[in-house]
């Protein structure tokens, strides 16, 4: 089992969801979340003065999924929220040890 | 203005043929007692539209402090406003309009309380006019408006009954002192000074006050570091655009009540007129902020399109009537452009006004005092640039004493704690918001 954790455009959220849903995936737990990476924030300006937003706005996707089918959700995820420029975010793919369905007490593959 | 309208009227009464009173069975009014109800019932409707103006402070100021001060802002334009109708009855009025009762000629009122004509009228009741009670309820509202200008500019820091106490001698002695000397008949009236609903009178004198206020008091922690501007961003924008409307609403009855004639035609085609450039003058303010906030910063900045909107305004308050709908729109339109440009200069010199009410009552208002000269030829530069100084001099040093003597006797700022936690929570214990996160 893999955990697939990716930071995405807030605006790419329901895109991916359903890219998602189209090969698949039965689950996903999505955060709001603020950060920076190479885009590092911008500027604004507010009555005349300017103002850093140091942490921009992102989503956080993180999904488990069978380890043969990790490669096709970060290739559908890095193909459905790209746009091209910069800020649209990261994926990383990380081993899963164990997972348990609380209602039935199902474990591992059985729990996804 | 008072004086000056109160002759054509009269005359014209005094040429008409005497009708006497109706018979008994006949309730129509008879025609000089029809100029007196129209008048009245004139001011007791720009009245309550200028009344409602202390709601647009209230929202506009509420939208721009942040979370933590909603309540304490909320708090002070309320108490303001009471303030200022108890104040303007006991000494404000009279002290305003002491007729030939000065206490110092033309330049010091009468210090007595306010007093209604009997019930039912009276027969010595002058029919050239209106009745004291709506003359009273109306220019009451002008004195409240004064003060509900200075609170936003000192918001998010003052401590509440510091503050309350200086609108006490806003209301009762400021304001009505220097308002006698144009509009009680006093000194600058005598020197021709032209000021139609108080770009000076009223709306300088609140800036005058609220500047003064914001020097002794000082910025808001944290608003200027290292030479930079941090911008503490309003915590609604959404009731500070609705207190804009309702500041806009309520302008038709600053400007328009202050015909304070509705006893003929020419003066309800006067009243329309000034309507119509009354609301012209705020577009053309609102416009204005618009694109020059889209030229200099890329992004149109609504908080100065509602200032601009506001500073059409006051621009256009000195001189309704006599501009066409044209130079009402540019009167306006320049109100707008000093708006944008004043409000960043005012943060370069450290002076910390909340939501811009220096810029806009101040500055505007000296603008729209001195825009009286192009479009009505009895106004001199002279005189209004005079004017404009001998009440801005006055405001500003009387007001800046009271807030010295304030600051040294019971100080004027909350401690350094309270104001980072908020002073709904410190001063009030209490906040608007009680459910929303802290963000």
């Amino acid at each position: 089992m893999k955990l697939i954790i990716a930071t995405i455009k807030p605006f790419k959220l329901e895109e991916v969801r359903e890219a998602l849903t189209a090969i698949g995936v039965r689950g996903m737990m999505v955060t709001e979340i603020k950060g920076f990476g190479s885009q590092s924030g911008h500027t604004e300006i507010y009555r005349g003065a300017e103002y850093a937003v140091n942490f921009v706005p992102k989503i956080k996707l993180e999904i488990v999924v069978a380890a043969s089918m990790a490669d096709q959700v970060v290739e559908t995820i890095a193909k459905t929220a790209q746009t091209g420029k910069i800020g649209d975010g990261k994926i990383f793919v990380l081993d899963v040890l164990q997972a348990v369905r609380v209602r039935t007490g199902e474990t591992n593959a059985d729990a996804l | 203005m008072k004086l000056l309208k109160i002759l054509a009227p009269a005359a014209a009464l005094i040429a008409l043929p005497a009708l006497g009173y109706a018979q008994e069975a006949d309730v129509t009014p008879p025609n000089g007692e029809i100029g007196y109800i129209f008048t009245t019932f004139m001011f007791l409707v720009t009245g309550f539209l200028v009344m409602w103006m202390g709601a647009g402070f209230s929202m506009l100021e509420a939208g721009l402090v942040r979370q933590k001060n909603v309540t304490m802002q909320l708090m002070k334009n309320v108490a303001l406003f009471a303030i200022a109708s108890i104040m303007y009855y006991l000494v404000g009025y009279n002290l305003m309009y002491p007729g030939d009762g000065w206490t110092v000629l033309n330049v010091i009122g009468s210090f007595s309380m306010a007093a209604l004509e009997p019930v039912g009228g009276s027969p010595e009741t002058d029919l050239t006019y209106a009745s004291v009670g709506s003359d009273f309820y109306f220019q009451l509202m002008f004195c409240a408006t004064t003060c509900s200008i200075v609170s936003g500019t000192l918001a998010e820091r003052i401590k509440l009954w510091p503050f309350l106490f200086f609108c006490i001698i806003l209301t009762g002695f400021i304001y009505p002192i220097q308002a006698s000397w144009k509009w009680g008949g006093g000194f600058l009236n005598e020197m021709g000074f032209l000021d139609f609903a108080g770009s000076t009178v009223v709306h300088s004198v609140g800036g005058w006050a609220a500047l003064a206020g914001a020097l002794i008091l000082g910025p808001r922690i944290g608003k200027y570091k290292e030479g930079r501007t941090v911008p503490m961003p309003g915590s609604n924008l959404t009731l500070a655009t609705l207190g804009t409307f309702i500041l806009w609403l309520g302008w038709f009855g600053f400007n328009g009540g202050s015909q304070l004639y509705m006893d003929t035609a020419g003066n309800v085609a006067d009243i329309s007129r000034i309507f119509a450039n009354t609301n012209t003058a705020a577009a053309g303010g609102a416009l204005a902020a618009l694109l020059l906030t889209q030229i200099m910063y890329k992004k149109p900045d609504l908080t100065m399109v509602l200032n601009g909107a506001l500073a059409g305004l006051v621009s256009i308050t000195a001189e309704p009537l006599t501009p066409g709908l044209g130079s009402a729109t540019l009167i306006g339109a320049i109100g707008g452009i000093i708006v944008v440009l004043a409000v960043p200069m005012l943060d370069k010199l450290k002076i910390d006004d909340v939501v811009g009410a220096i810029p806009v009552h101040l500055c505007c208002g000296i603008w729209g005092t001195i825009a009286v000269v192009i479009t009505n030829g009895d106004a001199s530069l002279g005189t209004q640039l005079y004017s404009i100084l001998v009440v801005g001099i006055f405001t500003f040093v009387v007001s800046a004493v009271i807030w010295f003597i304030l600051k040294a006797v019971v100080g004027i700022r909350v401690s350094e704690e309270d104001e980072i936690n908020g002073l709904d929570m410190a001063e009030l214990g209490m906040e608007a918001y009680p459910e929303f996160s802290k963000g």
